[in-house]
């Protein structure tokens, strides 16, 4: 009888083992707990000191979980395709993810939500941005940040080279980092990111600014036009000619960032939404030295990126959406917004714009290249497609190409063809 | 033992409905007792290995892309053939994979041989010696990784500077298209040595001095009586270590990618298959090839433990 007991008692352990670890709360229907996933971004610190009240306002706990770019991608595409519902809010890039995430039904339909709620105001929110964040006329998004590629450039040096001003065109660009680099021994005239799939974005205002694109109205392949290749051998010159020595073809931002920031660069091209790493103490050496300037001129005028870049979406999978929607509602609502923008995250509401305020605490010179930017941006950074990082690694070859000295022309080419199968075969 | 497990259904004293029962399930839980208690074990296997592995099988054999849980239509071996005649990517991985494996391993077996060698006979200050060389191994690869990148940054770090004192110019260590892979071999064996030091230094504690006087006796240089008696009689801990790190080395993901980042660098100059499916899986979200990768280099893995351990078997006799 005992052995029986025992074989009985050790299959009711495992059995209630089992059970346990299926219990617990776990912020399903109606859990007063939201889980939100986060990148690593000023707005997410911003957001994360201002969750206090918003959780005594609402009743809510919010969990958030913060993440690098990468590891966040890698996240969601194990928890996604899993049909997770442990994501209830995530942030996620409209133009890197919005395509996929829409075509795989991942993001809830928020139309209904945005429009029932007068208070929100949605008809706030510029209308590149919410094009991005709209998936088959279903509102899948709301965009949060938004950026434009400016240039960051060393005032000293400048001064010290004899120019008065920074460079208005790509050609003025191209002789004052000369100049500088010959005026200062290990000082590189200009350096940007490199990285074929991560250079990309920057490289976008390059190619609109020489009048280029990836796609043209008819959805096919054009980089290998005459004003791309011309973008191609300007950018990739302009690094191998006047960048670092022994120059990485592997630098994202935050490489590039950091020969700029410790002073062994004149000129950066860079999104302004990164700008604090220059002017903070803590991780710049140059913040009394750095100066920000519109995208300078091309053959087509100055045409930078105008993007929204980051963007709050519902899980479609989440069985907590009419909290998750409250948590949106108040991140991405009128008035964190305006305090974001107020602490140098541009947004994407037209009311914070207008307001003064917003911009009152930015650097004077940033705060008109933003203007600038936004007037003459261009709604997208990287070919909008479904599968984007391809994409990237496609039209970026040309530009590691040229930097490491092979023909930028014939390289561009070769992507061109490229390029235009993976169009033709998404479009199967 | 048997005995004493032999159920005992019928007894008197318990009520009648009760008895029915209970009798019922104890004597289908001890006729199955071996399947019962080994279950769970099975289980964990089933649900762990062998799941996901026919599960990666299948996909192998459909063009999911996008999202496993969309549509995806089974195209038999299409995507093996297309794998395997892909003469831009997934070669030039299959070989890089087998050339990163071969010359970290050469290096961390001869030099492990050679620390081990050095730390066998009782030394002063032998444990913080010990102690020293296997730091490299408590370290976390990614850790490591970002820690050689920085020190190889070709503008800012250490490398450089260093052989700037004594007179050699710049390299583009982990920069270089062709100085890359070289570069992380390098800090493979770095880490890695440590780990064959180990294990060939059990090997060796474990060897009985008499074959090495008997030699000493009949006037056998050093050389000689490491070459004819312990190499010999060692063989077998050496095929061990090469089998361990083999493996691991075949499968080095997390030093690639700290160093290179994703695709293994723009030109894909430390692209191994792991790195690879990695890319295919998450960036291309080419679910249906990526597994076909993984299913390729799955049984290269197991032909290469195969393969040593029956040189192994052969060894032994």
């Amino acid at each position: 009888m005992r052995r029986r007991s025992i074989i009985g008692t050790s299959l009711a352990v495992v059995t209630a083992m089992s059970l346990a670890a299926c219990g617990g709360d776990d912020g399903g229907e109606g859990s007063k707990t939201v889980r939100v996933t986060l990148v690593n971004h000023v707005w997410t610190e911003n957001i994360k000191k201002a969750l206090p009240e918003f959780e005594k306002q609402s009743g809510l706990t919010v969990e958030v979980t913060q993440l690098g770019e990468d590891q966040l991608s890698d996240q969601y595409n194990v928890k996604l395709n899993a049909g997770s519902t442990d994501l209830d809010v995530m942030m996620y890039r409209p133009l890197q993810e919005g395509k996929l995430f829409g075509k795989n039904k991942y993001l809830a339909d928020l139309s209904e939500k945005v429009k029932s709620d007068s208070a929100f105001e949605f008809g706030d929110f510029q209308a590149g941005p919410v094009q991005a964040t709209t998936y088959e006329d279903k509102v899948v998004g709301l965009p949060i940040i938004t950026e434009q590629e400016v240039l960051y450039y060393r005032k000293d040096l400048l001064t010290k080279s004899g120019f008065t001003a920074p460079p208005k065109t790509l050609d003025e660009l191209k002789a004052q980092a000369a100049k500088i680099e010959a005026d200062n021994p290990g000082v590189a005239g200009f350096v940007a990111r490199t990285g074929k799939a991560a250079a990309v974005t920057q490289f976008s205002s390059f190619l609109f600014s020489f009048g280029g694109d990836f796609v043209d109205a008819s959805g096919k392949a054009t980089v290998s036009t005459e004003q791309a290749k011309q973008a191609y051998a300007y950018y990739g010159g302009l690094l191998r000619d006047h960048g670092p020595e022994n120059i990485s073809t592997d630098m994202s931002w935050s490489e590039a960032m950091a020969i700029f920031t410790q002073g062994k660069a004149a000129f950066y091209t860079e999104a302004n939404s990164l700008y604090k790493n220059a002017t903070d103490p803590t991780k710049s050496k140059v913040v009394d030295s750095v100066g920000f300037a519109a995208f300078p001129a091309g053959p087509a005028g100055s045409k930078p990126y105008n993007i929204p870049s980051w963007a709050l979406g519902m899980n479609d999978s989440s069985e907590n959406k009419d909290n998750a929607w409250k948590f949106i509602q108040w991140a991405a609502g009128k008035e964190q917004a305006l305090a974001q923008q107020t602490a140098g995250v541009p947004g994407a509401r037209t009311s914070v714009w207008a307001n003064p305020a917003s911009t009152a605490t930015l650097p004077k010179d940033l705060a008109e290249a933003n203007t600038v930017s936004t007037a003459n941006g261009v709604g997208h950074d990287r070919p909008l497609v479904v599968k984007v990082a391809e994409a990237r690694e496609i039209v970026g070859q040309p530009i590691v190409d040229a930097i490491t000295g092979k023909d930028a022309a014939s390289s561009a080419d070769a992507a061109n063809a490229a390029f235009q199968k993976f169009l033709d075969d998404e479009a199967k | 033992m048997s005995a004493v497990l032999t159920p005992r259904t019928d007894s008197p004293k318990a009520p009648a409905a009760s008895v029915d029962t209970t009798s019922a399930w104890s004597r289908w839980a001890n006729e199955h007792r071996k399947w019962l208690f080994a279950a769970p074990a099975m289980a964990f296997v089933a649900v762990l290995i062998i799941f996901p592995v026919a599960w990666t099988g299948y996909l192998s054999l459909t063009d999911a892309e996008g999202s496993v849980r969309a549509e995806s239509e089974f195209i038999g071996f299409q995507n093996y053939l297309d794998v395997l005649t892909d003469t831009d990517r997934f070669w030039p991985a299959v070989w890089r994979t087998v050339l990163f494996t071969g010359v970290v391993l050469f290096f961390e077996v001869i030099l492990g041989m050679a620390i081990a060698l050095l730390l066998w006979r009782p030394f002063r200050g032998e444990k913080w010696v010990r102690v020293a060389i296997l730091l490299p191994l408590v370290a976390t690869p990614v850790a490591v990784g970002m820690m050689w990148r920085l020190i190889f940054d070709p503008n800012i770090g250490m490398a450089n500077q260093l052989l700037g004192w004594i007179g050699i110019g710049p390299q583009p260590w982990l920069a270089g298209q062709h100085s890359a892979l070289p570069t992380t071999m390098f800090i493979d064996i770095w880490q890695w040595t440590p780990m064959v030091v180990l294990i060939l230094l059990a090997g060796l504690t474990s060897l009985s001095d008499e074959p090495q006087e008997a030699a000493r006796i009949d006037g056998a240089s050093s050389w000689q009586r490491f070459r004819h008696v312990t190499l010999p009689l060692l063989m077998p801990t050496v095929i061990v270590a090469i089998l361990l790190r083999g493996i691991d080395a075949l499968k080095t993901f997390d030093i690639l990618y700290a160093t290179k980042g994703r695709g293994g660098g723009s030109f894909h100059e430390v692209e191994t298959l792991n790195v690879y499916a990695y890319g295919l899986s998450f960036d291309y979200n080419d679910y249906g090839v990526s597994s076909t990768v993984l299913i390729i280099f799955f049984l290269i893995i197991i032909g290469v433990m195969w393969a040593l351990t029956y040189r192994k078997k052969g060894l032994g006799r």
